[in-house]
């Protein structure tokens, strides 16, 4: 096996489940737990991996504080840098939580999040909406998560076979 | 009292011998099984949707016979891209309630009574007692370990006697996971030729292979003519509850097998028909990612069982390991029972598929990662546990 071919394997276990241990990847794949975490660390360096997120599900905490919101925007792409200053400015916004350019009518899409709705439109209107070059914003609040990062909220998934079978 | 109203010969059919180990196992609580024979996930929705929306387009009646034709259509083209198998749609496939009723026909088409049907061991649970129902007689043959439970032609050439009508050939195999090269099927076929065998070729896990694609016995030279192909969407598109297989095999035995299927089961049920054209015409991508799946919990399995100290050779197929327990002393059935008794890890003993198999276990990869890993963990303190029982023993033994 080729360096890039376990990279490759260990990014799409990670992929599935970050908590994967390296014992585990290293049986898997046959290699030392060593290789495994120094191939990792190497990824991490290398901003292959970016970072190791957790899908939480607020409404079943008492916390549910969270107001989410979809953003159309639309701006005016500037000389030889098109939408990539502006793309980034807006990135570096805390509130921020998603950013993409996209094809369409409008040019980008972008995820706030934040504790009230007060709180996000301000952010809209006051920060966003303002900044240079930021033609037009649409603002969808988020009503109901039914499925993100491949993750049905309330699955209900369970496993229905037998224990034993032919 | 009354007279027996079974049957004798029906009631002198021992149960399988998975049944025990079910009960076992389903009476307790925090089992992690590796006892499963079908996959862990659900039919891909897209499949699941097609079943749906045959039903609210109304299609809740019989089909012909030999089931829809569009569905004959492409399991002929499948069989084709797949094998380079040429079947005739109209003629030459018999869909089935599952592979299963498939191999019950397909044995209760051809035996005479007391003819014989070669069977390598270890095996599918059904055959054998499929085989005497429909009147024949089983002549068994092991397969070994270091041959890496393939059908060796000594072997095979050796059990054939003047009565031998059938040979039984499964692979990718449940419960090693072996599987066999065209090299070595031609081998076979030379002897099937020669003796003017039947084979009837339970391909059920030909998706399944993680080395090199699956060669189906059908499309080697002269065999298409002595071959019932049966196949069916349970392993490869985890359809298991749909219960849709197929026969493809020449005309005159599909036409003999549906004369059994009209009297006895009309048809397939139509919702999984509907639900297997969508499976075959548009689940390929959601079967490779299936496949790969298995194919990372293969290694993790066998590389854990080898660390454990459970040998075990690497399976080319399917999703079963094949360890040996020799080393431990103990019986197949008693290492299950201390195993699911101490460590609650389901694991199905090995001569459940013939006596051959004894001396190993069956573990399946159709669970999840962590679920593999766990039982895993919990094995590993079991092998230990019992090592550390016999060193004591030894020594009480050796004691001056
Ligand atoms: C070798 C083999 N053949 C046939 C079957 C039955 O498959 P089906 O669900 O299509 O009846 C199984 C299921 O476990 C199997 O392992």
């Amino acid at each position: 096996m080729t360096v890039e071919e376990l990279q490759i394997k260990i990014l799409k276990a990670l992929e599935q489940n970050h908590r994967i241990t390296a014992k585990t990847l290293a049986t898997m794949f046959g290699v030392t737990e060593e290789e495994i975490l120094q191939t990792i660390s190497a990824m991490e360096e290398a901003k292959v991996i970016l970072g190791y997120v957790t899908l939480i599900d607020w409404e079943k905490t008492g916390h549910n504080n969270h107001v989410t919101a979809i953003i159309d925007v639309q701006v005016t792409p500037q000389r030889d840098v098109g939408f990539d200053t502006i793309a980034e400015r807006i990135s570096r916004f805390p509130e921020v939580k998603g950013v993409y350019l996209v094809s369409g009518g409008y040019d980008l899409s972008i995820t706030v999040e934040g504790t009230t709705l007060k709180q996000v439109a301000f952010f809209v209107s006051e920060k966003l909406a303002t900044l240079e070059n930021v033609k037009s914003t649409v603002t969808h609040f988020v009503l109901k998560k039914y499925k993100q990062d491949g993750i049905i909220f309330n699955d209900g998934k369970k496993d229905h076979r037998l224990v034993v079978s032919p | 009292m009354s007279r027996p109203f079974v049957k004798k010969s029906l009631a002198e059919l021992p149960p399988s011998g998975i049944r025990k180990f079910f009960d076992l196992a389903s009476a307790m609580d925090g089992v992690i099984s590796l006892g499963v024979g079908e996959p862990d996930f659900d039919t891909p929705w897209h499949i699941r949707e097609a079943g749906v929306y045959s039903l609210e387009k109304g299609f809740t009646n019989y089909t012909t016979n030999c089931g829809l034709e569009e569905l004959r259509r492409e399991i002929c083209l499948y069989l084709g891209q797949k094998f380079g198998l040429d079947y005739d749609y109209s003629s030459e496939i018999l869909v089935t309630v599952g592979a299963s009723e498939a191999i019950d026909l397909a044995l209760r088409a051809v035996l005479e009574t007391g003819e014989e049907v070669i069977i390598p061991e270890p095996s599918f649970v059904a055959y054998k007692p499929c085989t005497i129902m429909a009147g024949g007689s089983c002549r068994t043959v092991p397969t070994r370990e270091e041959d890496h439970f393939k059908l060796s032609p000594a072997a095979l050439e050796e059990a054939i006697t003047p009565r031998s009508k059938v040979l039984l050939l499964s692979y990718p195999n449940n419960p090693t996971g072996a599987v066999m090269t065209k090299a070595e099927l031609l081998q076979l076929a030379r002897l099937v030729q020669q003796h003017d065998l039947l084979v009837i070729a339970d391909e059920i896990y030909s998706e399944l292979t993680y080395a090199e694609p699956h060669v189906s016995f059908a499309a080697l030279p002269g065999m298409k003519e002595r071959t019932v192909l049966i196949n069916g969407f349970s392993k490869a598109f985890a359809m298991t509850g749909w219960r849709i297989g197929y026969a493809a095999a020449p005309a005159e035995l599909i036409a003999a097998m549906t004369k059994i299927h009209q009297y006895t089961i009309m048809c397939a049920p139509i919702m999984g028909q509907m639900a297997a054209i969508e499976a075959l015409k548009n689940g390929a991508a959601q079967m490779e990612m299936m496949r790969e799946q298995y194919n990372g919990r293969r290694s993790l399995i066998v590389n854990g069982l080898r660390q454990i100290g459970l040998p075990c050779f690497e399976p080319g197929g399917a999703f079963y390991v094949f360890p040996s327990i020799k080393a431990t002393g103990l019986s197949s059935q008693q290492f299950c029972e201390m195993l699911l008794k101490e460590e609650k890890v389901a694991v199905v003993p090995g001569d459940a598929f013939g006596h051959c198999g004894e001396g190993h276990i069956r573990c399946s990869y159709a669970s999840s990662v962590e679920q593999i890993s766990t039982a895993l963990e919990r094995m590993d303190r079991f092998m230990q546990r019992l090592a550390r029982r016999s060193r004591k023993k030894t020594a009480t033994v050796f004691k001056p």
